[in-house]
């Protein structure tokens, strides 16, 4: 495997990790951490670093809602442009082209569920290429970022064992 | 009531003291464990699941489900292994028993059994069940304890009848190459030992892969491998495992399995079959992370000054603690309330070293090697 994969795979998995523990993690030295990091950054490989919050647990949360998109495109207009105007609002938290039924997966972060109808009913459906949306508001997540959301893992194990 | 002079006469394991120690605090980060973190594949649990659901609570035959058995004969082909999955495959209730199994068919009352050490607990109790005598065969630090021709010579193994070779090893974490086995697999064509190859770590080995002394010219008639699929599917408490073999070897023990233990328990042997099936993945992921951890563990302890081979297998590292290991293990666990089981439990060459396992979650792990860096600075 290369550095930068090495080092992809320990951010991955815990992006608070310090060069000095990637590097022992690795076996790579701390200033090819350093380089490797760069070089994922510069290459837009990795955008960015962010928290996996549990916003239920948050006083005064967010509210979350997946939004289907359908368009309709023309000679001028493709998914790109439509994504690259969709994507503008801040309340986009993720935006999606998928196969199936419908074309675009918007993942909406309001602060209240009014907040999220009146972003989707005011801005997103009236754009000429919006032909129509359905909102799923999230109830309840269970896991995110390929992290269980439940209380403590308990280690049952016998503490010392052969 | 009375009991056997057997069963009076076997000594408790050294390691339970350092168990009741780690109990009677609750504020300890265990580095003592000898099992995954990790939970067994949630595909498997599954398969388990789904078997209950569907009622497949019966015995199976005596050497185990034959759709396993040929799903454990074609994975080990993976180590140049072949075995008839119809003759030469016994499913067992976790490898101990198959290591119980093979003493007891293969060791006659006076024989002598090699075993090198520092090694896993279990083989002088069970030698000694099956009427068998241990001869303690060193390993040394400067061989990054891998087992040598020169080491066996000098134990005077030439004189036994049996060798127990366990790599990767616990508690050492140390492994052996082909070059290494060959060497070995000469003595013992030459003195005309058989071999009792527990080979349970061999899926978690980091940068080669895993050798066996089974597949040396000429071994394999003379070699019972066991393995099984608690550290490596995670499944240790299902108490599943298996040995391979010469037809002759196997249908001895399988003998004695099917008075003593009739057939190992049906509902891992489903899960066992899904993880055969489609868990590799897992796998490979779980020896990722064991290995981003061992690689932590080894250089934090290096960096602190307890001199730390780099282990090539398993999960545990085997730093030498420069003095009584016992009594380093004990102050720790006072001091900072971090558990490490002292490699004297382990047999001979192991005082001086600790076992540690890093089969415990890289958070835990960082703040234990810091509260040990803590120790050695104060001590």
């Amino acid at each position: 495997m290369d550095a930068e994969r090495e080092v992809l795979d320990v951010l991955a998995r815990n992006a608070r990790e310090d060069i000095d523990d990637i590097a022992a993690q690795t076996g790579l030295d701390a200033d090819a951490v350093a380089d490797a990091i760069d070089e994922l950054e510069v290459n837009n490989v990795v955008h960015g670093y962010q928290a996996v919050v549990d916003w239920d647990r948050v006083d005064e949360g967010k509210i979350r809602a997946i939004v289907e998109i359908n368009v309709e495109l023309d000679r001028e207009t493709g998914y790109e442009q439509v994504a690259d105007r969709i994507a503008k609002f801040p309340a986009v938290d993720a935006l999606h082209l998928v196969s199936g039924d419908y074309d675009f997966a918007v993942e909406v972060l309001g602060e209240t569920m009014q907040d999220v109808s009146r972003f989707i009913s005011e801005q997103v459906a009236p754009m000429p290429e919006v032909t129509q949306t359905v909102t799923h508001y999230i109830m309840e997540t269970y896991k995110d970022g390929g992290i269980r959301f439940e209380d403590g893992d308990d280690d049952d194990r016998l503490s010392v064992s052969p | 009531m009375r009991l056997s002079d057997r069963a009076r006469d076997l000594p408790e394991s050294g390691i339970r003291k350092f168990f009741e120690l780690a109990e009677a605090r609750d504020d300890v980060i265990s580095l003592g464990v000898g099992e995954p973190d990790f939970s067994a594949p949630w595909a498997a649990r599954t398969a388990a699941i789904d078997s209950l659901e569907r009622g497949k609570t019966s015995y199976t035959s005596n050497r185990g489900m034959a759709e396993l058995r040929e799903r454990i004969a074609t994975h080990h082909e993976r180590y140049d292994q072949t075995y008839d999955p119809a003759e030469e495959v016994l499913v067992t209730t976790g490898a101990s028993e198959a290591v119980d199994l093979a003493f007891r068919a293969l060791v006659d009352p006076g024989d002598t059994v090699a075993v090198h050490e520092p090694t896993y607990i279990s083989y002088g109790p069970g030698i000694e069940l099956a009427g068998g005598e241990q001869l303690t065969v060193p390993t040394r630090p400067e061989d990054d304890f891998a087992l040598t021709r020169e080491s066996l010579e000098a134990a005077g193994a030439a004189e036994a009848d049996l060798l127990v070779c366990c790599y990767p090893n616990n508690p050492t974490g140390a492994t052996m190459t082909e070059e290494e086995y060959a060497e070995v697999a000469a003595f013992c064509r030459d003195n005309d030992l058989r071999v009792i190859a527990d080979e349970i770590y061999s899926a978690l080995t980091y940068g080669a892969d895993h050798a066996s002394i089974a597949t040396q010219p000429g071994m394999r008639e003379r070699t019972v491998v066991v393995n099984g699929f608690s550290k490596a599917y995670a499944m240790t408490g299902l108490r599943l495992g298996y040995a391979l073999g010469p037809m002759d070897a196997i249908d001895a023990m399988n003998r004695i399995h099917q008075y003593t233990m009739l057939s190992a328990p049906t509902t891992p042997q489903y899960a066992a079959i899904e993880a055969l099936d489609r868990c590799d993945d897992e796998v490979a992921e779980m020896v990722d992370e064991y290995n981003r951890r061992r690689r932590l563990v080894v250089s934090r302890f290096n960096e602190m000054g307890l001199d730390t081979f780099e282990p090539g297998g398993a999960f545990y590292a085997f730093p030498d603690c420069g003095g009584d290991d016992e009594v380093f293990a004990e102050e720790l666990l006072e001091a900072q309330g971090v558990a490490v089981v002292p490699g004297s439990v382990f047999g001979e060459g192991g005082e001086g070293h600790l076992r540690v396992s890093y089969a415990t979650s890289m958070r835990e792990l960082k703040e234990a090697t810091d509260r040990i860096a803590t120790f050695v600075e104060n001590r």
